[in-house]
């Protein structure tokens, strides 16, 4: 194999990776904004307030973005990614619109990375909507298991938490052809 | 400064469950061959890793919708000045010039076009410009340690920067990493998002680092090591590495490309 090993991100990625308006993928006073947002949890229970968490998603019409400029947003375009960082509550949030389905007839979700400190390696999951069409990965899974992959509805947002291990642990996904 | 350090080395001597860097070794060669190409996420010598780590296996799942691509970054979201950290404040930074570069590809070969790359790294001092790095190591108003670049249509990056120096760490006591660059990089498909660790050949720090060594196969973790290229560097002006980066994953396939 000679595909490059990851490594963590260490305590001193905000260096290097969180940027200006990295969290909105359209502004908060876009009228179909949303606020996603979540914490993310340790073994014990205890916040991560170093970690990143990155998005990749479809627009309200399942559309998969190809323009250009999360660094520089103009507050138009949809790009369709996010980057936000943990506070010192473990706390994340992105101003975002809900994604409609990439297929008809597939529940939508959100694409989401995981980095941290003590974390060695980059972690993948889906935040999913809740809804009833089905869905091969959530089908297969045990309640306790599928209840981490999904969104809670809030009046004014999504909430995603994200347990890196333990109570409700989320379930992390590997892709084929990805070396283990 | 060195009163300083006396009085730190001090304070981790009247814990009497320091832990040594001994202790740490053998941890390490316990750990050795255990775990696959890629790091282990339960690696325990990384003492930050035992509470941040899933307990249960990876859900093997085929890529959909957006999993099938990347996001996408373009002259919008770089200026190509970000490449060269060394013109980022007035003045020139201190340390040993160098220029890193090397060519991005899948697993299939096909160069990483038009994708962006970043990295962060410590000064010649080993001191992050960072408010969380405090150890007595000087900052350089010159040298932030941050910088960005696309890869040209052959999927090849490059950057100009100083050689960064090794810093401690509290993981035990006396723990040095080896020097490094950080790397964030961007596949075609969102499953080849990789953040990772560049090293330099020969860094005696290698055996006794536990984020290094948590990669526990031993040609695995030689992929992240440059090689010093002399084609590379230039007279009077800067030392050249090479670091050539293969992203795993999935992709589509070229009839799914639109």
């Amino acid at each position: 194999m000679s595909f490059a090993p990851g490594q963590t991100v260490g305590p001193f990625f905000h260096l290097g990776l969180p940027f200006d308006g990295g969290n909105l993928l359209v502004p908060p006073a876009h009228p179909d904004a949303v606020r996603l947002h979540g914490r993310v949890f340790d073994g014990e229970g205890n916040a991560v307030p170093d970690s990143v968490i990155e998005i990749w998603q479809a627009d309200q019409s399942g559309r998969v973005s190809r323009e250009t400029g999360s660094f520089h947003r103009d507050g138009f375009t949809f790009t369709g990614w996010g980057r936000a960082q943990t506070d010192g509550d473990g706390h994340y949030w992105f101003s975002t619109v809900i994604p409609g389905a990439t297929e008809p007839g597939r529940r939508p979700f959100v694409a989401v990375t995981v980095f941290a400190r003590g974390l060695t390696d980059r972690l993948f999951t889906r935040a999913y909507l809740p809804g009833d069409e089905p869905d091969t990965l959530l089908d297969g899974l045990e309640p306790g298991r599928r209840d981490t992959l999904l969104i809670t509805r809030e009046e004014r947002g999504l909430l995603f938490d994200i347990h890196l291990q333990g109570e409700g642990e989320t379930v992390f996904l590997s892709y084929p052809r990805q070396a283990r | 400064m060195e009163a300083k350090y006396r009085v730190a080395a001090a304070d981790w001597s009247s814990v009497a469950s320091v832990t040594t860097q001994a202790d740490i070794n053998r941890e390490i060669d316990q750990l050795r061959g255990s775990g696959g190409p890629q790091p282990r996420l339960d690696y325990p010598p990384y003492r930050s890793s035992v509470l941040r780590h899933p307990t249960k296996d990876r859900l093997l799942v085929d890529p959909e919708g957006v999993e099938l691509w990347a996001p996408a970054f373009g002259a919008a979201d770089v200026d190509s000045a970000e490449a060269d950290l060394t013109i980022q404040r007035s003045g020139e930074p201190l340390g040993e010039r160098m220029v890193v570069t090397g060519r991005i590809t899948d697993g299939e070969g096909r160069p990483v076009r038009n994708q962006l790359v970043e990295i962060w790294q410590a000064n010649a001092s080993g001191r992050y410009w960072h408010q969380r790095d405090q150890h007595p190591a000087p900052l350089d108003p010159n040298f932030v340690g941050a910088g960005r670049c696309l890869t040209d249509d052959d999927g090849v990056y490059s950057f100009q920067t100083i050689k960064p120096g090794a810093y401690p760490w509290r993981n035990h006591l006396n723990a040095w990493r080896p020097a490094h660059i950080h790397f964030s990089l961007f596949g075609t498909d969102f499953t080849q998002r990789l953040v990772t660790q560049m090293y330099f050949p020969g860094d005696p720090l290698f055996d006794l680092d536990p984020i290094y060594q948590s990669i526990t196969d031993p040609k695995a973790r030689d992929l992240l090591v440059a090689s010093y290229d002399h084609d590379l560097t230039t007279p009077e002006r800067s030392l050249g590495y090479r670091w050539d980066i293969v992203l795993s994953g999935t992709h589509r396939t070229p009839l799914e490309e639109s």
